[in-house]
C-alpha cells in the first residue's frame, strides 16, 4: 500500500538511487561527470546511513575497479556516468565479463562523441553498451521511459548481474535522467530481489569458482571466507587459473556469450501499446519513447492503426519479440536519438527490412511527437 | 608471531607452478620475503586478499594460497581499494611493477597514498617491462637502453620513496633482493602498519634490464644491490652521495586510516547529521 512517505516527485537519477537501494547496492564508487552526477551525490547522503559505502574515485577506471572488487567481498555494487566516462570503464567491464562479477554500471548518455554534448540529450551509447570493450562477450543492457520504469529496471539490473554473474548497463539518458515526476516506491517484498548465491561446499571441500550449477548459474564464495580462490582476466579453468589451453579458452567464450544469449527472452522487458491491430508501429525506448507514445495516441484518437512496442530490454537484443511483434504491420518506425542504432537490429530482426524506417533527431534536443508524425505522413503517402 | 617452521608448500598453489619468472629473475625472493612476513606474522591465509595488475610481477598473485584478484594493467590498487573498504577486516596486499604502479597506475598510486587507505603497496622495481620484451619504465632513469629506447632514454626517474612521501604514504620503505631478510622485516612492518604502506624492492631483470645495460648477470646484478645500496644516513653517503638508501623513510601513525575515517561518516549518517 502506498503511504505518503513512499511517493516523491524527483529526477530519474534518485529514481535510479531509489531502485538500487531497494535492490540492496551497499557499495557505489563513483567519478563527477554529467549527467549522472547526481546519482552519486544522493548515494554519498544514502549510502552511510544504512551501514553502506561510497567512495569518489581518483577516476573513472578506478570507479569501475573498486566497484570489481567490493563486489568479490560480497557485496551489491555500483557505479555511474556518463559517455567519456563509460568510455574509460570499458576495460574493467569486461574484465567484470570474464570474470563474472555482478556489478551494475549506470550511464545516463549525453551527446557524443568526445566531450560532445554535455548537458544535453542523446541515445549514442547503444552500440558502445554492446561491444564497447574489446573481445567477444555477452552484455545486459536496460533502459526506461518513465521514473517508475527507472525504479522497476534498476531493481531488475541487480537481479540479473546476481542471477547471470555479469556486469549490466544501465542506458538511461539526460532526460529522464533529469526531468522530475512522480515515483511511488513500492514495499519491500513487492518486486522480488536476488540474493547473491554462495556456495554450499563446506570448508576442505575443493571449491571450484568457475564449474556452473546444472542450471548454469556459478555459486559464489566471498573474499575472506573459507574457499580462497584466483580471480582473473586471462582465460582461466573451473578452479580460476589461467589457461590457454583451446579447449578450456573455446569453452569459457562460448560459456560468457550462451549463457546470456541463450536467455534473451528471459532477459528481455518491454511495454506494448495498442499493438494488437497496429498497421504502424513504432519501436522506441527511454525518453523518445514518450513522444512516440503521444504521437501514436494522437494519432490512434484520429483512426491511425498505430502501435509502439518499447524496449527495455536493448542487449541482448529480443529479435525474436521484435520479429514476432511486427509480423502483420505495414511499417515499422525506430525512432531514437542517434544516428540509427536500434534500427540496425530491428531491421536483422524483422522479415521484411525494407518496410523498416528511422526516425531520430541527434541535436541534443528531445525527440518530438510531431517528428515522428512527419515521417508517418510520408510514409503513407500524405506529404508532410 | 608463529613458533612453526616456515614452510613454504603451506602458502603457496602448486598447482600454478613452475613460475613464469626467467632465471636470474629477483622476483621469487620477494615472493619467498613476503610469505615469510606473512607467516612470521602468524596471519589467517583466509584473511589476505593479495591484489596484482599486470607485468611479471603480477603473476605472484596466482602463486599464494590467499584470495587472489589478477586484475588488469596499472589498476591494482583500485580494486583492492574496493575490497578494503568494503571488508576493512581484510589485509589488503598488493604487489605491483614498477610500470605497473608508476606509469599506466601513477595516478591510483598517489591517491590512495593520499587516502592513507590500510593496503600495503609492494613495489617490485626492475627498472624496465619485461613481460612485454624490455622495453624501458619510468624507473630505467636516463642514458638507459632498452628495446623502445635504442639510442639510450633521455626520460628521468621517479624516486618511488620520495613520491608515496609526498603523496602522504604513511609508511615508505625500500629494500633490494640481495637484503632478503631486511626485505622480509620490512614487509612485516608495512603489514602491520595501519595506513597505506609502500615497500619499493629493488629486483634484477638480467633477462632484459641487465642485457641491454651491460650489468651482467643475475649475481652480478646482485652484488650492485649489495655495493651501490647503504641503510639510510649511512656515513658512506658523505663520500658517495649517489648510494641509493635503504630502510624506513616514513613513518607515521597519527593520519586518520581512510576506512576508519569512513566508519565516522557512517555513525553520523546514521544519527541523521547528513
Amino acid at each position: 500500500m502506498n503511504n505518503k512517505n513512499n511517493i516523491k516527485f524527483i529526477q530519474g537519477n534518485e529514481a535510479c538511487v531509489e531502485g538500487a537501494i531497494y535492490a540492496g547496492l551497499d557499495f557505489f564508487a563513483g567519478y563527477p561527470i554529467t549527467p549522472s552526477t547526481e546519482i552519486a551525490e544522493h548515494l554519498a547522503s544514502r549510502l552511510p546511513q544504512k551501514g553502506g559505502k561510497f567512495i569518489q574515485m581518483e577516476d573513472e577506471i578506478a570507479s569501475m575497479g573498486a566497484v570489481i572488487g567490493a563486489s568479490l567481498t560480497g557485496h551489491k555494487v555500483m557505479t555511474a556516468t556518463s559517455g567519456p566516462g563509460f568510455s574509460l570503464k570499458q576495460e574493467a567491464l569486461g574484465y567484470a565479463c570474464m570474470a563474472e562479477i555482478p556489478c551494475v554500471i549506470a550511464n545516463v548518455q549525453r551527446g557524443g562523441p568526445s566531450t560532445g554534448n554535455p548537458t544535453h540529450v542523446s541515445q549514442g551509447d547503444i552500440n558502445q553498451a554492446r561491444w564497447g570493450t574489446h573481445g567477444d562477450h555477452a552484455i545486459i543492457a536496460m533502459t526506461a521511459s518513465n521514473h517508475q520504469d527507472v525504479f522497476n529496471i534498476t531493481v531488475q539490473a541487480f537481479n540479473l548481474a546476481e542471477t547471470y554473474r555479469t556486469p549490466v548497463i544501465l542506458l538511461l539518458d539526460e532526460v529522464i535522467g533529469h526531468m522530475r515526476e512522480k515515483l511511488v516506491i513500492p514495499e519491500q517484498g513487492e518486486i522480488p530481489v536476488v540474493e547473491r548465491l554462495r556456495t554450499s561446499v563446506k570448508k576442505g571441500v575443493d571449491y571450484h569458482p568457475y564449474l556452473p550449477r546444472e542450471d548454469g548459474r556459478l555459486p559464489m564464495s566471498d573474499f575472506g571466507g573459507e574457499h580462497r580462490y584466483n580471480v582473473t582476466g586471462l582465460f582461466h579453468d573451473m578452479w580460476g587459473f589461467p589457461s590457454n589451453d583451446p579447449k578450456i579458452v573455446s569453452e569459457l567464450l562460448r560459456h560468457l556469450v550462451d549463457k546470456i544469449e541463450n536467455n534473451v527472452n528471459e532477459i528481455a522487458m518491454y511495454k506494448e501499446y495498442w499493438l494488437d491491430d497496429a498497421d504502424y508501429i513504432l519501436i522506441s525506448y527511454g525518453s523518445s519513447a514518450r513522444s512516440a507514445v503521444h504521437m501514436a495516441r494522437n494519432r490512434r484518437a484520429r483512426g491511425v492503426k498505430i502501435g509502439v512496442l518499447e524496449l527495455q530490454t536493448l542487449w541482448p537484443f529480443p529479435a525474436d519479440i521484435v520479429r514476432e511483434k511486427c509480423a502483420g504491420a505495414k511499417a515499422v518506425i525506430v525512432v531514437e536519438m542517434n544516428m540509427g542504432q536500434v534500427v540496425t537490429q530491428v531491421k536483422n530482426a524483422v522479415d521484411n527490412p525494407h518496410n523498416v524506417f528511422l526516425a531520430n533527431r541527434v541535436d541534443g534536443e528531445l525527440i518530438s511527437p510531431s517528428d515522428i508524425k512527419t515521417l508517418l505522413r510520408m510514409i503513407q503517402g500524405k506529404g508532410v | 608471531m608463529t613458533k612453526e617452521r616456515f614452510d613454504f608448500k603451506d602458502y603457496i598453489r602448486p598447482r600454478f607452478f613452475p613460475h613464469m619468472w626467467c632465471p636470474g629473475c629477483g622476483h621469487g625472493i620477494v615472493l619467498s620475503s613476503l610469505l615469510r612476513a606473512v607467516h612470521e606474522l602468524g596471519l589467517d591465509k583466509n584473511d589476505i586478499v593479495i591484489t596484482s595488475g599486470i607485468g611479471c610481477s603480477s603473476r605472484i598473485s596466482g602463486y599464494v594460497d590467499f584470495h587472489s584478484l589478477h586484475t588488469i594493467h596499472g589498476r591494482a590498487l583500485a580494486f583492492a581499494t574496493g575490497v578494503k573498504l568494503s571488508k576493512p577486516e581484510l589485509k589488503a596486499i598488493v604487489p605491483m611493477g614498477d610500470g605497473d604502479a608508476l606509469a599506466i597506475g601513477g595516478n591510483h598510486f598517489i591517491h590512495a597514498a593520499r587516502r592513507n587507505i590500510d593496503i600495503t603497496a609492494i613495489v617490485m622495481n626492475n627498472r624496465i617491462y619485461g613481460m612485454t620484451g624490455g622495453q624501458f619504465s619510468p624507473l630505467s632513469g636516463s642514458g638507459k637502453k632498452a628495446t623502445t629506447a635504442p639510442y639510450k632514454t633521455i626520460d628521468r626517474e621517479f624516486d618511488i620513496a620520495d613520491l608515496a612521501r609526498s603523496a602522504g604514504a604513511t609508511f615508505v620503505a625500500r629494500s633490494t633482493v640481495f637484503h632478503a631478510i631486511e626485505c622480509k622485516d620490512l614487509l612485516k612492518k608495512a603489514i602491520t602498519h595501519k595506513g597505506f604502506s609502500v615497500v619499493e624492492i629493488l629486483t634484477q631483470c638480467p633477462t632484459y634490464y641487465g642485457r641491454k645495460n651491460k650489468e651482467g648477470d643475475a649475481i652480478q646484478m646482485m652484488e650492485g644491490y649489495k655495493n651501490n645500496t647503504v641503510k639510510i644516513g649511512s656515513k658512506k653517503l658523505e663520500d658517495n652521495p649517489n648510494l641509493i638508501q635503504r630502510g624506513i623513510f616514513v613513518e607515521k601513525t597519527d593520519v586518520p586510516e581512510y576506512c576508519e575515517a569512513y566508519d565516522k561518516i557512517i555513525q553520523t549518517a546514521m544519527k541523521g547529521k547528513a
